[in-house]
C-alpha cells in the first residue's frame, strides 16, 4: 500500500472518530448554552450508550433497530434524572461546584456501570454486514463507518431542524440567549435546562452506540472519547455548533493522520497539542466570538 | 454586615493577626508531637501523603480560591517536580538539593509559558487548556522510556539528607515534609496578607473592577498560576524523594481532581482549609479502599452529596451554621427584650 493510499485511509479513519467528537462534542455545547455548565458526566452518557446496545443486542438479542432506540431513550432519561435531581438541588450555583459535581455524578455511574457490567472490553456486532467496500482511492471502508458518517449527518439534520423550526428548540436558545428574559415570554427555562441533559444524553448514546462496533466498547470507554469531544467543542468554540462540527473532524483527522505518520504511542499528544496552539493563537476556537461574560 | 466583615479582613485588626500567629504555632505543636502519639508505620505514611497534598492544596487555593481560576492540569507540574528531581539525580548524579530548585525553576517556567495564554483564555477554556496540558505531560512521563522509565517508573532515587541526617524512614520523612507545609502555608499566609493578596480577591470579586482599580489582572493571575505551579513541584520533588520510585499512573487526571476537590472541601479561598481538605479527602480516600471494587462509586457518592449540601466546604459551612445560630439567639432574645 503507497502512502497515498495509506493518507486515504488514516483520512477515512479520522473522519468516522472525528464525527463521533462532534456529536459529543454537540452534547457538550446544548448544556453549556442552557446552563454554563461543563457537563462531565457527558463521558459517561457514551460508555452508558455503547452498553445498553451491548446488553440490549448481545446478552438480551432484541433487534438491533429497537435497542438503538431503546438505548437512546434509556441514556435520555438519566440525563434528564441527572439534572432533576442533584443538579437542580444543589445548593449552590456556582459554576465550578456544578462542574466538579457532574465529576462526582460521573464516578458514581462509571462506579455503577462497572459494577452491572465488569471491566471487560466487549463487541457489537455492527448494524449491517462487516464485509470492506474497497474505495478507488486504494482505501478499505466498513459498512459500519459509512452507518457512523450516515448517522452523524442525521443527526446533525434533526438538531438543526429542532432548533431552528419547533417551538421546544427555539424555547431552548431563547434560555441559551437570556434565561431573565425567557423566563419572562414564558418559556419554562428549568424543563428546557433538563430537555438539554436529556438531549445530550440521547447524543452522548448515539455516539457511544454507533462507535461501538468498531471500536468494542467498555464501561469506561466514555472518558478519553468524551473529553476528546470537549477539547472538540472548544477547538470549534465553545457552544456553537458549527464549530463542534469543525473541531470534531478536525481533531479526528489530525489525530488519526499523527498517529498514522508520527506514532501511535503519541496520538493523544498530537491531538491536545493541536488544540493548546489553536487556543493560543485563536484564544475563542475557530468558530468562536468570545464567551459571554455572565456579570 | 456583609460589608463589614469585607472591611475587618482588610484591615486586618490586632486580633486576627494574633489568631493566624496562634494558628501557626498550634501547627508547629501539634506537628512536633504527633509522632509520639503515632507508632504504625502505616499511620505515618498516610500523615506524609496528606502533608504532601497540603503543599499542592494551598497552591491551587492561591489559584482558585483567590484568583478564582480553574486548573485541571496540577498533577503535571507535580509530576514535573517529581521527575526532574528523579531524572537529575538518578540519571545525571545531580546532588538533591540543587535538583529540587532546578525542577521548582523549571516547572515554574514551564507554568509561565503555559499559563501566558492560557491565563487570557476565560471559563472553560483555560480548564480545557490545563487539562490537555496534563494529559499530554502524563503520557509523555509513559512515552519518553529513555529517560523516565516509561510506565514502569523510575527506581532508586535517593532519599533527601542535610549533612549526615538522611531523610531514609517515614519518622524522619514526616519532620521533614510537614517541616515544609508550614513553611509553604506561612509564605502563603503573608502573600495572602499582602498587597498582592488584596489584589487576588478583588480578582476573584470582579476582574472587570479590580481592572479599572488599577490592578494589573492578568499578570497577578500568570504569576499566582506559576507560583501554584512551583508549589506543587515542590511537593512532587519531596514525594519522589520520600517514596524513592515514581511511575506515570500516579500523576494522571485524577490527580489533578482529587486535589480541586481538596480545595473545595477545604473551603475555596480558605488557607486553614486547604490543609483540612487534603487531610479529609486523603483519608476518606484510604479509607474507602477498605470498600475496594466499590471504590469509585463511593468516591463519587460522596464528592456528589459533598457538593449539593455542602458547597462551601465543610470549615466555612459549620462556620456558618455557628454564626446563624448566633444570629438566631441575638434576634430571639431582642425579641423577648421588647415583649418582657
Amino acid at each position: 500500500m503507497g502512502l497515498s493510499e495509506q493518507i486515504a485511509q488514516f483520512i477515512i479513519t479520522g473522519l468516522s472518530i472525528g464525527a463521533i467528537y462532534a456529536i459529543v462534542a454537540m452534547g457538550f455545547n446544548i448544556i453549556h448554552n442552557a446552563t454554563g455548565v461543563v457537563n462531565f458526566v457527558q463521558c459517561e452518557f457514551i460508555s452508558l450508550g455503547g452498553m445498553f446496545m451491548y446488553t440490549l443486542v448481545v446478552l438480551l438479542r432484541v433487534p438491533m433497530f429497537i435497542s438503538f432506540f431503546m438505548s437512546m431513550a434509556a441514556v435520555a432519561l438519566i440525563g434528564a434524572l441527572i439534572e432533576r435531581g442533584p443538579i437542580r438541588y444543589a445548593r449552590s450555583k456556582e459554576i465550578i461546584i456544578l462542574i466538579f459535581l457532574t465529576i462526582g455524578l460521573s464516578g458514581t455511574l462509571r462506579g455503577t456501570a462497572q459494577q452491572i457490567w465488569g471491566t471487560d472490553n466487549v463487541g457489537v456486532p455492527a448494524f449491517s454486514g462487516e464485509n470492506p467496500i474497497h474505495l478507488p482511492v486504494g482505501a478499505t471502508l466498513l459498512p459500519q463507518h459509512i452507518w457512523v458518517f450516515g448517522v452523524t449527518v442525521l443527526v446533525m439534520l434533526a438538531l438543526r431542524h429542532f432548533f431552528k423550526n419547533t417551538m421546544s428548540g427555539k424555547a431552548m436558545r431563547a434560555t441559551a440567549v437570556n434565561r431573565k428574559a425567557a423566563a419572562l415570554v414564558g418559556v419554562s427555562v428549568d424543563r428546557m435546562v433538563m430537555l438539554s441533559f436529556a438531549l445530550s444524553g440521547a447524543l452522548g448514546a448515539v455516539a457511544g452506540m454507533i462507535i461501538a462496533p468498531i471500536s468494542t466498547t467498555s464501561y469506561d470507554t466514555g472518558i478519553m472519547l468524551g473529553l476528546k469531544g470537549f477539547a472538540a467543542a472548544i477547538l470549534g468554540g465553545y457552544g456553537s455548533f458549527s464549530g463542534a462540527i469543525i473541531g470534531g473532524i478536525m481533531l479526528g483527522v489530525l489525530e488519526s493522520l499523527g498517529a498514522g505518520l508520527i506514532s501511535s504511542q503519541y496520538k493523544d499528544v498530537i491531538a491536545f497539542l493541536v488544540l493548546l496552539l489553536v487556543l493560543f493563537l485563536r484564544p475563542t476556537g475557530i468558530m468562536g466570538h468570545g464567551e459571554s461574560e455572565r456579570v | 454586615m456583609e460589608n463589614r466583615k469585607e472591611y475587618e479582613e482588610v484591615s486586618m485588626p490586632r486580633s486576627l493577626r494574633h489568631k493566624d500567629v496562634i494558628c501557626f504555632a498550634i501547627l508547629a505543636v501539634v506537628i512536633t508531637l504527633i509522632p509520639v502519639f503515632v507508632e504504625s508505620k502505616y499511620h505515618l505514611i498516610v500523615l506524609n501523603i496528606i502533608g504532601l497534598n497540603t503543599i499542592v492544596v494551598v497552591g491551587l487555593n492561591l489559584l482558585i480560591g483567590f484568583a478564582g481560576q480553574i486548573s485541571l492540569g496540577h498533577a503535571a507540574f507535580y509530576g514535573l517536580g517529581s521527575y526532574f528531581s528523579g531524572i537529575l539525580t538518578v540519571n545525571y548524579g545531580f546532588p538533591h538539593w540543587p535538583a529540587m530548585v532546578v525542577a521548582m525553576v523549571t516547572t515554574g517556567g514551564i507554568a509561565y509559558l503555559i499559563g501566558y495564554p492560557a491565563l487570557k483564555l476565560r471559563g472553560h477554556y483555560l480548564v480545557m487548556a490545563t487539562l490537555g496540558f496534563g494529559i499530554i505531560i502524563n503520557i509523555l512521563m509513559g512515552e519518553l522510556e529513555q529517560f523516565t522509565g516509561g510506565h514502569d517508573g523510575l527506581i532508586g532515587i535517593p532519599p533527601l539528607s542535610i549533612g549526615s541526617l538522611t531523610f531514609d524512614n517515614d519518622l524522619k520523612s514526616f519532620y521533614l515534609i510537614w517541616t515544609f507545609v508550614f513553611f509553604c502555608m506561612l509564605a502563603a499566609r503573608n502573600l495572602l496578607r499582602s498587597r498582592v493578596g488584596r489584589a487576588l480577591r478583588a480578582i476573584h470579586g470582579s476582574e472587570v473592577a479590580a481592572n479599572s482599580l488599577g490592578v494589573n489582572t492578568a499578570s497577578y493571575k500568570v504569576k499566582v498560576f506559576v507560583l501554584s505551579a512551583m508549589f506543587a513541584s515542590v511537593s512532587g520533588s519531596l514525594y519522589a524523594h520520600y517514596i524513592t520510585f515514581i511511575s506515570p499512573s500516579t500523576y494522571d487526571f485524577y490527580y489533578s481532581i482529587q486535589v480541586v476537590t481538596m480545595v473545595i472541601v477545604g473551603g475555596m479561598g480558605s488557607l486553614w482549609g486547604s490543609l483540612f481538605g487534603a487531610a479529609v479527602l486523603s483519608l476518606i480516600s484510604e479509607a474507602l479502599h477498605v470498600a475496594k471494587q466499590y471504590h469509585v462509586i463511593a468516591y463519587g457518592v460522596f464528592l456528589s452529596l459533598m457538593l449539593i449540601f455542602l458547597p462551601e466546604g465543610v470549615l466555612v459551612s459549620i462556620h456558618h451554621f455557628y454564626q446563624n445560630r448566633k444570629l438566631k439567639k441575638l434576634l430571639a432574645a431582642e425579641k423577648g427584650g421588647l415583649t418582657g
